[in-house]
C-alpha cells in the first residue's frame, strides 16, 4: 500500500522536477516531485541512489577486521560504525563486560564523535538556512556566507568540530578512520598528558556549545509558528535508553513510544532487535523502510535521532543538558514534539550533553588503566547497537568457527528515518510548492526539511561546501523546459 | 676484474653510491654494504638472515650504467652505483605499482597497515596510485588453521616464508606453484589447507612476511596507531636500525 503522495495515479502525464543531488547533506540522494495541472503536487519521493554493498563484501573476512573496514561507510560518523561493530564483536569474543578503561575510552571516543558531527551539521550544513532564511539569496546560503555575516559563530562551529576530532584522534589514533576499538576492548588507554591536552579548552568548548544551543532555541521560539508546522510528521519514536531511563548514546536497551508518548516497548535487549523491527523495500530507492513489526508497515514507522532521543529518555544525567531538556519539553507542556525543525534544538541539547560527558570522562583516572581487553566463551553471533549522531545504528554479525564473518546486517540511522523524511518533504511540498511555479528558493524548502534529519544518505565522505545542484523541469514527454543549475565551481 | 684486498689495518675498498664512498668487505653485496654504511636502498624480498634472492627487483640500481638488483650484485671497488636518479626511482615505482596491481592490497582495512613493508616502500618512493588497472584476482583466504590466517590477497611472492620454513624451520610448509601471472603461494598438504601442514606459531616462517599474508589470528589492530613499525619513522630510517623485527608486530593480550 502507498501513503498519500507516494505514488501518483498517472505519473507519465506529470511534470517532473528533480533535486539531484541534494546539497548540504552527507552522501548522495535526490528528490523527485511530480506536478500536475496548475503545479499541483501529486507525488514526492526521497530517493537514495547509491548502492554500497558493505554487508556483502565483509563476508569471508576475519572478524577482527570488521570494525576498521565497516567504518569506511562514512567519513563523518565512522566512529559510530567502528564502535557498533566492536560492540557486536564483543559478544562474539565473549566479552560480556569490558574493563572500565575500555568502556570509558570508547565512550569518550563516541561523545567526541557526537560533538563533532552535531557541530558539523548545525554550523556548516544547516545554519545558513536557519540564519539567512530558507529562500534567501543562494550565493550566501553556505558556511562561507555564515563566516562573512557571523564570523564569531562560524569560528566557534569550526573549533567545536576540531575539538571533537581531537578527542577522536586521542582515542582512535586518527581523526578519521582510526583503529582504537577492537573486539573485546580498545588498543590504547588515554595518558595523563593526553587528558590534560583535551581538558585545556573544555571551558570554552562548553560555552560555545551552550551558545549554539541558545541560538537553536532562539531561532525556534522566534519563528515558532513556522517551525511548529514546517514538515511536521507525527510518528512513533525509537532509541536506546540507558540505565534508569537516562539519555545514553553509547549503550542501553531499546525503547519506543507512540506519537503521543505512550511506551510501545521498553527495556528490550539489543540482540532482540530483530524480533521487533522489520524492513520493507520500495522499487524507487536503495534505502529500506523499517517499521515496528507489531504495528505493520503503514503505522509502524518511526523517527530516530536527537528529537526522538531527547523525548524518549526520562532524564539527562548532566546538568546543563538536563536543564535544556526540561525547557524543551516545557514548550509543549510535556506533549511530544514532532516538528521537523525541532531536530536542531534537540541536536544542540545533545551537543551540550556531549561536551559535559567529555568533561566528566577526562576527569576519570580509569581512562589511563592497563587492562584494555576482555574475552570469554566464543559466541556465533553478536549484535551491537549504538546511538550514532543521526540515530539508532544496528550492526549484527555471525562468525564461523574459523573466525570468518558469514552474515552481516547493518541498519543505519538514516534508514530508520526514511519514511519520516519522505513524509516531511511531502508536507513541505504541499505547503510551499503546491500551485506555485517551482523556483530554487522554494525547492530549497524541501532540502531544509531533509537537512533537519541530518541524513547520511550513503554514509559516504562528503565534500566540504556546496555540492552541485541541477533542477531540471521536464514536460510530460520528458523534454527539458527549464533548468536551474548551480556548479560546484561557484563555491564562494 | 679482481677485488682489491685491503691491507691489514688499511682502508677497505669502496664503491661510490650516489656520490658517497661506501666501504665494503669481501662477499658483501651492494645492498648489504649500503645498509651497513647507513644508506637505504628500497627492498622487499631481501632479509639479512637469508641468502639474497633477487626476485622482487625493487632494490634495482644502476652499476656503472647497467641495471642490477643490488641485493645480489657483488660490491666492486671503484664502481659508480646510481640509486637515486629519477630513472632508477621510476623503475622502482613501476615495480611496486605492479605488485599493488597484481594482488588485492586494501590498506584502509588491512591489519598490517603501518607495519607493512610494501606500503612503507610505496610511501618512500612516492607511489600515490597503482598506475595500472588492478587485476582484482580472486584469492580466498585460508582460515583453516586454528591460530594462523593466510590472506593470499596480499602475497608479493617474495618467498621469504618459503626460505624460512625450509632453511630455519626444516618444514617446507610453503612453496610457489604455477607460472607467470598465475604463480601463487601454496602450502604443503594434500588437502591444500594450512591446518593440515606442520606450521606452528613459533616457526620462523611466521615472522618474516613483509606484507600481511601470514597472520596470527585474533591479534589484528592490537597495536595502536602511533606504535606501528613505520609510524615514528619512515622505512628509510627503520631499515637502518640494526634490530630485525617480526613482520606482524603482534602484541600479547
Amino acid at each position: 500500500m502507498s501513503l498519500p503522495l507516494e505514488k501518483a495515479d498517472h505519473p507519465e502525464k506529470l511534470r517532473r522536477i528533480a533535486i539531484d543531488p541534494l546539497s548540504r547533506v552527507e552522501g548522495h540522494g535526490k528528490v523527485t516531485i511530480l506536478l500536475g495541472a496548475d503545479n499541483r503536487v501529486e507525488q514526492v519521493r526521497l530517493h537514495i541512489v547509491e548502492f554500497r554493498g558493505f554487508e556483502r563484501f565483509i563476508l569471508g573476512r576475519p572478524y577482527w577486521e570488521v570494525p576498521v573496514m565497516v567504518q569506511r561507510l562514512c567519513g563523518i560518523c565512522p566512529v559510530s560504525h567502528h564502535l557498533a561493530a566492536s560492540k557486536a564483536l564483543d559478544a562474539v569474543v565473549g566479552a560480556r563486560a569490558l574493563p572500565p578503561t575500555a568502556e570509558k575510552v570508547r565512550r569518550l571516543m563516541h561523545y567526541g564523535q557526537i560533538l563533532q558531527s552535531h557541530a558539523l551539521h548545525f554550523y556548516y550544513l544547516s545554519s545558513p538556512d536557519l540564519l539567512f532564511g530558507f529562500g534567501s539569496e543562494v550565493g550566501k546560503r553556505n558556511i562561507a556566507g555564515v563566516l562573512g555575516a557571523y564570523p564569531e559563530l562560524a569560528k566557534q562551529g569550526v573549533l567545536l568540530r576540531k575539538f571533537g576530532q581531537e578527542v577522536i584522534r586521542v582515542t582512535a589514533g586518527k581523526r578519521v578512520h582510526g583503529t582504537g576499538s577492537i573486539p573485546g576492548g580498545v588498543n590504547k588507554a588515554v595518558s595523563r598528558a593526553e587528558r590534560d591536552l583535551l581538558r585545556r579548552p573544555l571551558d570554552e568548548v562548553l560555552a560555545w556549545a551552550e551558545g549554539g544551543l541558545a541560538l537553536a532555541k532562539k531561532l525556534y521560539v522566534r519563528h515558532r509558528e513556522t517551525y511548529d508546522r514546517f514538515g511536521a510528521v507525527r510518528s512513533n519514536v525509537l532509541s536506546l535508553v540507558g540505565a534508569g531511563g537516562k539519555l545514553d548514546l553509547y549503550d542501553g536497551t531499546l525503547r519506543a513510544r507512540d506519537a503521543d508518548g505512550k511506551i510501545l516497548f521498553d527495556g528490550v535487549a539489543c540482540d532482540k532487535y530483530d524480533t521487533l523491527l522489520e524492513e520493507n523495500v520500495r522499487s524507487w530507492s536503495y534505502m529500506k523502510f523499517p517499521f515496528i513489526g507489531a504495528l505493520g508497515p503503514d503505522l509502524g514507522w518511526y523517527k530516530v535521532g536527537p528529537l526522538a532521543r531527547v523525548q524518549n529518555c526520562d532524564f539527562i544525567a548532566t546538568p546543563a543538558a538536563e536543564a535544556a531538556r526540561q525547557e524543551f519539553r516545557s514548550m509543549t507542556g510535556g506533549a511530544m514534539v514532532h516538528a521537523t525543525l525541532a531536530y536542531h534544538w534537540a541536536r544542540m541539547i545533545e551537543l551540550v550533553h556531549a561536551a559535559e560527558v567529555i568533561g566528566e570522562l577526562l576527569g576519570d583516572d580509569d581512562l589511563g588503566g592497563a587492562e584494555l581487553v576482555a574475552s570469554g566463551p566464543r559466541q556465533k553471533s553478536g549484535v551491537g547497537i549504538i546511538e550514532a549522531p543521526r540515530g539508532t545504528l544496528i550492526h549484527h554479525y555471525e562468525v564461523d568457527a574459523q573466525d570468518l564473518v558469514t552474515m552481516c546486517n547493518l541498519v543505519v540511522s538514516t534508514t530508520h528515518n526514511n519514511q519520516v523524511m519522505n513524509e516531511a518533504i511531502r508536507a513541505v511540498a504541499l505547503e510551499y510548492l503546491d500551485g506555485h511555479e517551482p523556483t530554487e528558493p522554494l525547492l530549497n524548502h524541501v532540502e531544509v526539511a531533509i537537512r533537519a534529519y541530518d541524513p547520511c544518505l550513503s554514509c559516504a565522505t562528503h565534500a566540504l561546501g556546496k555540492m552541485p545542484l541541477v533542477i531540471q523541469v521536464l514536460d510530460h514527454e520528458g523534454r527539458e523546459v527549464g533548468r536551474i543549475q548551480r556548479d560546484a565551481a561557484e563555491l564562494s | 676484474m679482481s677485488e682489491p684486498t685491503p691491507a691489514p689495518g688499511g682502508t677497505p675498498p669502496t664503491f661510490s653510491l650516489d656520490g658517497h664512498d661506501v666501504p665494503f668487505e669481501a662477499g658483501q653485496t651492494v645492498l648489504s654494504a649500503a645498509l651497513a654504511a647507513g644508506h637505504y636502498i628500497p627492498h622487499l624480498c631481501y632479509h639479512p638472515e637469508f641468502a639474497p634472492h633477487g626476485s622482487c627487483r625493487v632494490c634495482t640500481v644502476k652499476v656503472d650504467g647497467h641495471p642490477a638488483a643490488s641485493c645480489t650484485a657483488a660490491a666492486r671497488a671503484g664502481t659508480e652505483v646510481d640509486s637515486r636518479s629519477e630513472e632508477v626511482l621510476e623503475m622502482r615505482r613501476r615495480l611496486v605499482q605492479f605488485l599493488f596491481t597484481e594482488g588485492n592490497h586494501f590498506c584502509p582495512s588491512c591489519e598490517q597497515s603501518g607495519s607493512c613493508m610494501l606500503q612503507a616502500v610505496g610511501y618512500a618512493l612516492g607511489v600515490t596510485n597503482a598506475h595500472f588497472s588492478p587485476l582484482f584476482p580472486n584469492r580466498p583466504v585460508d582460515a583453516s588453521h586454528p591460530d594462523v590466517l593466510l590472506d593470499f590477497n596480499r602475497c608479493i611472492l617474495c618467498e621469504l616464508c618459503i626460505r624460512a620454513s625450509a632453511e630455519v624451520d626444516g618444514k617446507h610448509v610453503f612453496d610457489l606453484s604455477g607460472r607467470g601471472i598465475d604463480k601463487h603461494l601454496i602450502v604443503n598438504a594434500e588437502s591444500g589447507r594450512l591446518a593440515d601442514t606442520a606450521l606452528a606459531v613459533e616457526d620462523k616462517a611466521m615472522s618474516v612476511c613483509p606484507v600481511g599474508v601470514i597472520l596470527r589470528k585474533r591479534r589484528g589492530f592490537r597495536v595502536p596507531i602511533g606504535e606501528r613499525r613505520y609510524d615514528a619513522a619512515p622505512i628509510s630510517v627503520v631499515a637502518l636500525q640494526k634490530r630485525p623485527r617480526p613482520s606482524t608486530a603482534p602484541r600479547e593480550g
